[in-house]
């Protein structure tokens, strides 16, 4: 059988070799529609941010605003703003962390452990997105509520609550973005250990590996891949969020989210914000390249 | 025996944290559903307190004004942003599955870097190219926005779909004589659609569900995600969490439903 594969993949091969030249210009009509469409509202916009950052910050939407290279705007933005660009990434970590530890024993529990009732509850991983993601984040509100169960029942067992109550703390909005982004978590995890051969775990037990070493020595390193992108699945719209600070914490949770959205949307003050929004995008996407090439997997995505 | 025992506990210790988990994700959903046939007069906190049953929302699930109008909205806006992602997606993935051309990593890298840049940057800078470029904000920018988003995905989904096909089969419609119209009309694309399918029901809940890039570029256009945003800033009606049960409820009952073939096979091979 895999005789015949390599047979298939030689065969393959030839024709794109011995292609007709009018064949080669094909590609790139393909690719051109798509192609033209992520240049111009991903890759045009991306530098328009970066030229509005640099903007007159005396400007108004109104009056226009003068290009005057205005770097300074990038260190105006960083003075005021570091605590927030921690906070974000701060949380963002701590979220990746937690979905790390509460997604891998899922997802290896559906793709080892899952038999014939895999796909059922592989299903009810994704469940969640079947229904609006504000409207199960309102729901946080309710149960994380001041007089709700769950903090009536943690305060009568005594579990010391930062001023006795959840609702608008630090732990709420990392519950928030822990739930919101779980299962971008498990389903790379998922596709990884679902292809992990049982047998090699086995193996490890019958030349006695302990359960721990079976899971650090074959099981984790074997899911790397699904590791790496669920990690960054996560991280990347955890640290730019700001729907769960601002519904489930107070202005002491902001995150950079909610100050770049405030300063576009409600104050106006569009280079600074400009810089604030490209400074992130640099962030994650240095944290993401040095990140990939540590992990030594470049075929992630 | 002993470690037959041992092994079992193992076994079961890590379904039973799996199952914790997603118990976690379903609570919140639990609590939506109990919302809405919760029956509160108007400015009554919105909890679970003092709890008394009501079907009357469900009677009326667009009885607020507005709301109806989003949902179609989003409904529109949703279908529109899937065919345009799908079709521009799939042309660029059998470019990247079946032809070998210069700028290839170049291209990867483009349909990679939307996915790793987080929803506010991109939001916030199509608002600086339509503000720049003095495009009123609206119903199109919104699917604009909605399809760039959604295209990346839909290469990805439909490419892997491509790589996983046997050649040998198209080559066997190439040998039966079938010209190259019919062998990707009548084999490629049959065999291609369920990955079609999938990242067109991707981009339909990516672009239903989107707030944070819609937020940016929706001027006074108000969909179903920025409705109840608005509503959560003013009080939040019920017909909300009828809206969402209902979704919940029908999308689970269609994805349940096109699962029972795959059961049905997979219960036979046992």
């Amino acid at each position: 059988m895999s005789a015949l594969g390599h047979v298939g993949a030689a065969t393959t091969g030839t024709p794109a070799n011995l292609e007709k030249p009018r064949k080669r210009w094909l590609p790139y009509l393909l690719l051109l529609p798509g192609g033209l469409w992520l240049i111009l509202f991903f890759a045009v916009p991306s530098i328009q941010l970066f030229a509005t950052s640099l903007y007159d910050p005396s400007g108004s939407l109104e009056e226009g605003y003068a290009m005057t290279w205005q770097f300074s705007n990038y260190v105006d933005a960083a003075s005021e703003y570091l605590p927030h660009f921690m906070r974000s990434l701060g949380y963002a970590a701590l979220t990746t962390a937690i979905c790390l530890l509460l997604g891998y024993p899922l997802a290896y529990a559906i793709a080892l452990k899952g038999g014939r009732w895999k796909n059922l509850l592989l299903i009810c991983v994704i469940a969640p997105f079947f229904t609006s993601f504000l409207i199960r984040t309102l729901a946080w509100k309710v149960i994380l509520s001041d007089n709700g169960w769950l903090v009536t029942t943690l305060n009568a067992l005594h579990v010391p609550l930062p001023d006795g109550r959840l609702l608008a703390t630090t732990p709420a909005v990392i519950a928030g973005l822990v739930y919101n982004f779980l299962p971008f978590m498990v389903l790379p995890l998922y596709a990884s250990l679902e292809k992990l051969d049982p047998r090699l775990l086995e193996a490890a037990g019958d030349l006695y590996a302990r359960p721990v070493a079976r899971f650090t020595r074959v099981a984790l390193p074997l899911s790397m891949p699904g590791v790496v992108a669920g990690t960054l699945l996560t991280f990347i719209p955890a640290a730019g969020d700001y729907i769960n600070a601002q519904l489930l914490g107070t202005n002491r949770q902001y995150m950079i989210g909610n100050v770049i959205q405030s300063k576009f949307l409600k104050v106006g003050d569009y280079p600074s914000a400009a810089a604030l929004s490209f400074t992130l995008m640099a962030a994650i996407l240095v944290l993401v390249f040095v990140y990939v090439r540590r992990a030594g997997t470049d075929e992630v995505l | 025996m002993l470690h037959r025992l041992r092994r079992s506990v193992a076994d079961h210790w890590v379904m039973a944290i799996g199952l914790l988990v997603l118990l976690y994700l379903f609570v919140p959903i639990g609590v939506v559903a109990a919302m809405s046939f919760r029956d509160a007069g108007r400015n009554a906190p919105y909890s679970l307190e003092n709890y008394k049953f009501t079907w009357a929302h469900w009677a009326d699930p667009f009885g607020t004004a507005g709301i109806g109008d989003a949902f179609l909205l989003s409904i529109a806006i949703a279908a529109i942003a899937t065919l345009g992602a799908v079709i521009l997606g799939t042309l660029m993935s059998f470019a990247l599955a079946r032809h070998t051309f210069r700028g290839r990593a170049a291209t990867n890298t483009l349909i990679f870097l939307p996915m790793a840049t987080p929803e506010i940057v991109m939001g916030s800078s199509l608002l600086a190219l339509f503000v720049a470029s003095g495009v009123q904000l609206g119903f199109w920018t919104i699917v604009i926005a909605h399809i760039m988003f959604c295209l990346s995905f839909v290469v990805v989904t439909v490419k892997a779909r491509l790589a996983g096909l046997d050649p040998r089969l198209q080559e066997a419609a190439m040998d039966l004589y079938a010209n190259e119209a019919s062998t990707f009309l009548r084999v490629t694309l049959p065999l291609v659609m369920p990955g079609i399918v999938a990242a067109a029901l991707l981009s339909f809940s990516l672009s239903f569900d989107d707030f944070i890039v819609t937020n940016f570029n929706s001027g006074s256009t108000v969909t179903f995600p920025m409705f109840v945003w608005g509503a959560s800033q003013r009080g939040i009606p019920p017909q909300i969490n009828v809206i969402g049960t209902a979704m919940f409820v029908i999308s689970f009952l269609v994805v349940l439903i096109g699962q029972v073939p795959n059961m049905r096979r997979s219960r036979q091979k046992g």
